[in-house]
């Protein structure tokens, strides 16, 4: 939350163009596969970026926005299936349209809190995804889409796909960043957290409650949108397959072992679950194991990391991160101050003592009405 | 005529073993105040062991009790090793956790068994049954399932009603801290719980997997529509979870008979479809009680 409560816009816009710098250095340096895996986790970051400010932010959990990556994904392909628009406007349709979907869904899960919305969001992550089935004229069934896109020209003809897509991917996702960022810390992220923190105070001091909470849904699935469209370009297929509820739970999972409701975190959590299974793959596939063993171990260490992350460390790493510094003297008072006061971000206590300290801390944090 | 009575029966059938699933969510729910992701993860597992006891021993119903106690050891020890450390941290986190346990058993069951797609055997014959010369749409075995459930539900009910650790669970869920004030465990009536749920899913996944194959994912459509069929019920209350899971059986079952190859697509639409409407009138599920937030 610090990302979003404290730094200027020029600080936030200095650390998004240093990493701009060190991203497209690094993409240069590396190989077409860790050129791939920028890409992918700069869309992770896009998409779990998005979520941790639903979550995070505004209170409202959603295990469904796989299903807007889908929507993004879906209009991206067929876009450039059937016109031949530039791409940055193919990418900024995709997202607009998907949070319009957001709107639609957030009108109906206005009401609803906790079990209730979460089990209604991952139906849905569930359900849309099987339209492309139904309808295969349109979507292509099983077979999904294919996207075709290329390198610019002015690139020249030697300049690799991957890296385009990752420098693309990466502009993106920072864009995304930044725009989230000042969103947070204006008048919009403060609604946010009034709302997450107690509806009825928030109503009281005169915030539209549904209004608030709808917009949190249109941001999120703007950026899920996003992240669809890019997984589109990227992946060069639209296909029903990719947009199964494993994505969905993996993006919620991202957030919160990222830290929830930190943009730092959305960055923490998409680098673990892209990383991590990856890793144990080699490790695994290098020691000779079968493969039905060799392809289940990352599986299971993935399993066993969530678990352990949560346990260690219940503020996510972004938690570990700042304590870290903490420890260091490297970060500011009012860090080390907030790392002495874990206890009061249970919500599972209710007092009024522990929920004035609550919204008195800036960190908030976690699921409001979960 | 013929076709909505096999439809209707086909999907009670179905319909409990939504209601196990949903029933085992609410038990958790109840206690902890946390839903549990783990639960088809876990039946996958206890069903694989069920697997392992019946080729071992070539008595299936071995293996259904087998499946059972390890359901019951697997959701305590889950209870114990990983969910009470994480009480009290953030509420997402402990969701996460039993996101964590469901991604692990996939993982070892993969690595145990493979990913390959197994047949699992049924207690009875699955030749469909018929009334004179009319098919009803259920074979014997069906009706061992809905059986199954049922006996299960009635015994649960029963216990929670009329026994003591019953009285103790309700109070524990009521109201923890007066429960503990009236010297009840409440940790202990927690951990209950779970060995509970945990019987309930290994229940679902021996009674559901003649149906489906088995494999590391085999769960998790069941799991999903299980926790619709808890929503749509209230997940406060044990009897919504199986007025859900029937009102959701049905339902799908009538989508996916009447509605041809792009119903059965769409089962999962039809499912939202329910819950929104649901959701639409009663926010807390159809048999949440009177709607009080703290303020």
């Amino acid at each position: 939350m610090t990302g979003m409560t404290t730094r200027s816009t020029p600080r936030v816009l200095g650390v998004a163009l240093a990493t701009a710098v060190i991203v497209a250095l690094l993409s240069i340096k590396l190989n077409a596969f860790r050129d791939y895996q920028i890409a992918e986790i700069a869309i992770e970051v896009t998409a779990v970026a998005g979520l941790t400010v639903l979550t995070g932010l505004s209170g409202q959990i959603s295990l469904g926005n796989g299903a807007f990556m889908a929507v993004g994904a879906y209009t991206t392909a067929l876009l450039m299936l059937h016109l031949n628009w530039p791409f940055v406007l193919v990418l900024v349709l995709a997202a607009v349209i998907t949070a319009v979907a957001g709107a639609v869904v957030g009108v109906a899960a206005a009401r609803l809190h906790g079990p209730y919305l979460a089990g209604a969001t991952l139906l849905l992550g569930v359900a849309l995804p099987s339209v492309a089935y139904a309808y295969q004229g349109a979507f292509g069934g099983d077979q999904g889409l294919d996207v075709n896109f290329t390198t610019p020209s002015f690139l020249g003809v030697n300049f690799p796909l991957t890296r385009w897509e990752a420098w693309v991917c990466s502009a993106a996702a920072l864009i995304t960043l930044v725009l989230l960022a000042n969103l947070g810390r204006s008048r919009v992220g403060r609604s946010w957290r009034a709302v997450r923190d107690d509806e009825v105070a928030a109503a009281l001091a005169g915030v539209n409650v549904a209004a608030t909470r709808i917009l949190a849904f249109v941001v999120s699935a703007a950026c899920a949108g996003l992240a669809g469209a890019l997984l589109a370009i990227v992946t060069g297929l639209v296909a029903p397959g990719a947009f199964t509820i494993t994505l969905s739970i993996a993006l919620l999972t991202a957030a919160v072992i990222g830290g929830l409701g930190t943009l730092p975190g959305a960055v923490w959590g998409s680098l673990v679950i892209v990383l991590v299974p990856t890793y144990a793959t080699d490790v695994a596939t290098s020691h000779g194991l079968s493969s039905s063993v060799a392809s289940n171990i990352p599986v299971a260490a993935y399993g066993a990391v969530l678990i352990l992350v949560m346990l260690i460390f219940p503020q996510g790493i972004q938690g570990a991160v700042r304590w870290l510094l903490g420890l260091f003297g490297i970060s500011s008072a009012r860090t080390r101050q907030r790392a002495d006061v874990p206890d009061a971000l249970s919500p599972a206590d209710d007092t009024p003592t522990v929920k004035q300290r609550r919204s008195a801390s800036p960190e908030g944090s976690s699921s409001g009405n979960q | 005529m013929v076709e909505f009575l096999q439809f209707t029966l086909s999907g009670l059938s179905f319909g409990m073993i939504y209601a196990a699933i949903a029933l085992s969510l609410v038990l958790i729910w109840r206690g902890t105040r946390l839903l549990n992701f783990a639960q088809g993860g876990m039946a996958m597992f206890t069903t694989y062991i069920a697997l392992e006891v019946i080729r071992q021993t070539g008595s299936y119903w071995a293996g259904f009790v087998v499946a059972l106690a390890a359901g019951v050891v697997l959701g305590a020890a889950a209870e114990l090793a990983v969910i009470r450390p994480a009480l009290g941290k953030p509420e997402l986190n402990a969701v996460i956790i039993t996101i964590g346990l469901l991604i692990l058993l996939e993982g070892l069951a993969g690595i145990f068994y493979g990913g390959q797609y197994r047949s699992f055997p049924a207690a009875f014959s699955i030749i469909g049954l018929r009334a004179g010369s009319t098919p009803l749409g259920v074979s014997r075995f069906d009706v061992f399932v809905a059986l199954a459930v049922l006996v299960a539900t009635l015994l649960l009910a029963a216990g929670f009603r009329y026994t003591s650790a019953g009285l103790r669970m309700r109070a524990a869920a009521f109201n923890a801290t007066v429960a503990r004030l009236s010297g009840i465990r409440v940790a202990r009536v927690i951990t209950v719980g779970w060995a509970l749920a945990g019987l309930l899913g290994a229940l679902a996944g021996v009674l559901v997997t003649p149906s489906t194959f088995l494999y590391p994912n085999s769960m998790d459509s069941i799991f999903v529509f299980g926790f619709t069929a808890a929503v749509i019920g209230g997940l406060d209350s044990p009897l919504g979870a199986v007025v859900g899971g029937l009102l959701l059986g049905v339902a799908l079952s009538y989508a996916g008979g009447y509605l041809g190859s792009q119903g059965s697509d769409l089962t999962a639409l039809v499912a939202l479809g329910i819950l929104v409407v649901v959701l639409m009138l009663r926010p807390d599920g159809i048999f949440s009680g009177a709607r009080v937030r703290r303020v």
